[in-house]
């Protein structure tokens, strides 16, 4: 299933955020959308997944999610968002309870993606317990356990520390190579753009435009951070958004 | 050099090469258990009480010494009339105070979750919080007689204010990013109130309830002290009347012994339902 964004455009009472946005988040690729702070890429993520309605255009599903798939658009959040009463199973097993599923299903599922998150021998600690990269560790697995067509990651790494965040980010290219999800990615970090998609948007700030999208045809295993190309492509969409936030951190917070 | 270092530290550039350690700073403020202190300190009040009825000090009319007091409470327990006097007043405590509970969180939850009902009951509750309850608790004999149900009636009303605006505020606090997860991942609102707003809201519905607890135990022995046979209230009430400051005294020890036990039971509900929390 593809997501394609249609002539999109948003508002805030009188604040625009967001103008004639069109993208195609196609089948098995990571795309990330890079921009200054402010320039509304976090809406545009809760516009993909329906948690707000545009004020003008669409997004549309194009073609059927996996018969398999509880929950075609998943989220996962900056800041985890897990319930901190709960144990990391029970984390996951809350987004199951829902669906028809037997008791073993349940189980199953959650022993599934535990295993795949590296997760399993802490299945019943707290979220207080845990550290930031394996919190994001646990919400990664609570999405993945509703099977989504495809996954909103809302700047997931940008709570973590670097260290942590490379390892996550290996974590990210280990999955993918694996399975090949679709995602929309966003990120203001640039690395992780470079490293993880196969097309990276770049938004100018607010209102947020498509200034340009950037192809990486290398694959994801083989990019490296010493790799010239990779680093020519980082430092030129770094020239591209240097101005914008620049500019971007001038302006006065509104509302 | 010695002459260097026998000189009284001084700024850096007089004196180099003193070595000594950094003074610690830090102290205080920090809080930390003293155990026996509390149990002293009440022991040493009583005691002093005693000391000063005993020698005269305290004239027995004023204040009568701890051990008369206790020796009114044992009367009590022998002649089992402590029974009666507790079992109305405790089965008063626990109807009213439930009731009330669980009317205010079903108003507190609906008022949290539904703007109409903010914009309707909120300012409502607003309104007749302040109105100390047992000014209508003549009102509420009229409408529910001398009997037991005006008493309960008193305890609820108390009750219920207090844990409706504790539960509207939990749930005015409640994290939206865990509401949002909840809605990304297609839980339903019945769902995601139980699972995640009610939980989410607990300890701020805890601490509203500790103070409807001690509330329940005021209004308690003011409703008693209308028409009531039995009830610590009514107990209270008829030693004052006689004079009995002993027996006045036990009464009032039994009530706070009563809020001590419902301040340890709501202590230990918070650290089972709360354990998340450390």
């Amino acid at each position: 299933m593809d997501l394609k964004v249609d002539g999109l455009s948003h508002w805030y009472d009188d604040l625009e955020v967001l103008r004639d946005i069109n993208l195609t988040i196609p089948q098995g690729e990571i795309v990330c959308v890079i921009g200054p702070s402010g320039c509304g890429k976090s809406t545009l993520l809760r516009l993909l997944g329906g948690l707000e309605v545009p004020s003008k255009g669409q997004v549309l599903q194009v073609g059927a999610p996996p018969p398999d798939s509880l929950n075609p658009l998943t989220y996962v959040f900056q800041d985890f968002a897990l319930l901190p009463w709960r144990s990391v199973e029970s984390n996951v097993s809350l987004v199951l309870e829902r669906h028809d599923l037997s008791k073993e299903q349940v189980e199953a599922r959650i022993a599934d993606v535990l295993n795949r998150t590296r997760l399993t021998d802490f299945c019943k600690a707290v979220p207080k317990q845990l550290s930031g990269g394996m919190k994001q560790r646990v919400a990664i697995a609570r999405a993945l356990s509703v099977n989504p067509a495809v996954l909103l990651m809302d700047e997931p790494l940008s709570a973590l520390d670097s260290q942590t965040r490379e390892l996550l980010m290996g974590d990210l290219i280990d999955l993918w190579t694996r399975e090949q999800f679709t995602s929309c990615y966003i990120t203001h970090n640039l690395a992780e753009a470079v490293r993880l998609g196969h097309k990276v948007v770049v938004l100018s700030r607010r209102p947020g435009v498509i200034r340009e999208v950037v192809e990486i045809d290398a694959p994801l295993v083989e990019r490296r951070v010493s790799d010239s190309r990779i680093s020519s492509i980082q430092q030129g969409l770094w020239e591209m958004m240097r101005e914008e936030a620049q500019s971007a951190d001038l302006e006065l917070a509104r509302g | 050099m010695t002459e260097k270092s026998t000189r009284p530290p001084g700024p850096l550039s007089d004196a180099t090469d003193v070595e000594r350690p950094v003074s610690f700073r830090g102290g205080g403020f920090v809080v930390q258990p003293r155990r026996l202190v509390g149990p002293v300190v009440f022991i040493v009040l009583i005691a002093l009480w005693e000391l000063g009825s005993r020698s005269g000090l305290i004239s027995a009319l004023v204040l009568p010494a701890p051990t008369e007091a206790f020796s009114a409470f044992m009367d009590l327990v022998e002649s089992g009339n402590l029974q009666k006097h507790l079992g109305a007043s405790l089965q008063r405590l626990v109807i009213g105070f439930s009731a009330g509970t669980v009317l205010g969180l079903i108003v507190g939850t609906a008022i949290g979750l539904s703007n109409y009902a903010r914009a309707g009951v909120a300012p409502l509750v607003a309104a007749i919080f302040p109105i100390p309850k047992i000014a209508l608790l003549p009102l509420f004999i009229i409408w529910f007689g001398i009997g037991e149900e005006s008493k309960v009636a008193t305890i609820l009303f108390g009750c219920f204010f207090p844990t409706v605006i504790a539960t509207y505020g939990g749930i005015d606090n409640v994290d939206r990013t865990l509401i949002r997860m909840g809605q990304s991942f297609g839980l339903s609102h019945w769902n995601i109130i139980r699972k995640i707003v009610l939980p989410a809201a607990l300890p701020a519905i805890l601490s509203g309830m500790r103070i409807s607890a001690a509330i329940a135990i005021i209004l308690l022995v003011a409703a008693e002290m209308i028409g009531a046979e039995f009830g610590i209230g009514a107990y209270v009430l008829l030693a004052g009347n006689l004079m009995s400051t002993d027996q006045l005294i036990a009464g009032v020890t039994v009530l706070s012994i009563m809020g001590l036990t419902v301040n340890w039971l709501i202590t230990k509900a918070e650290k089972t339902f709360l354990s998340w929390r450390n």
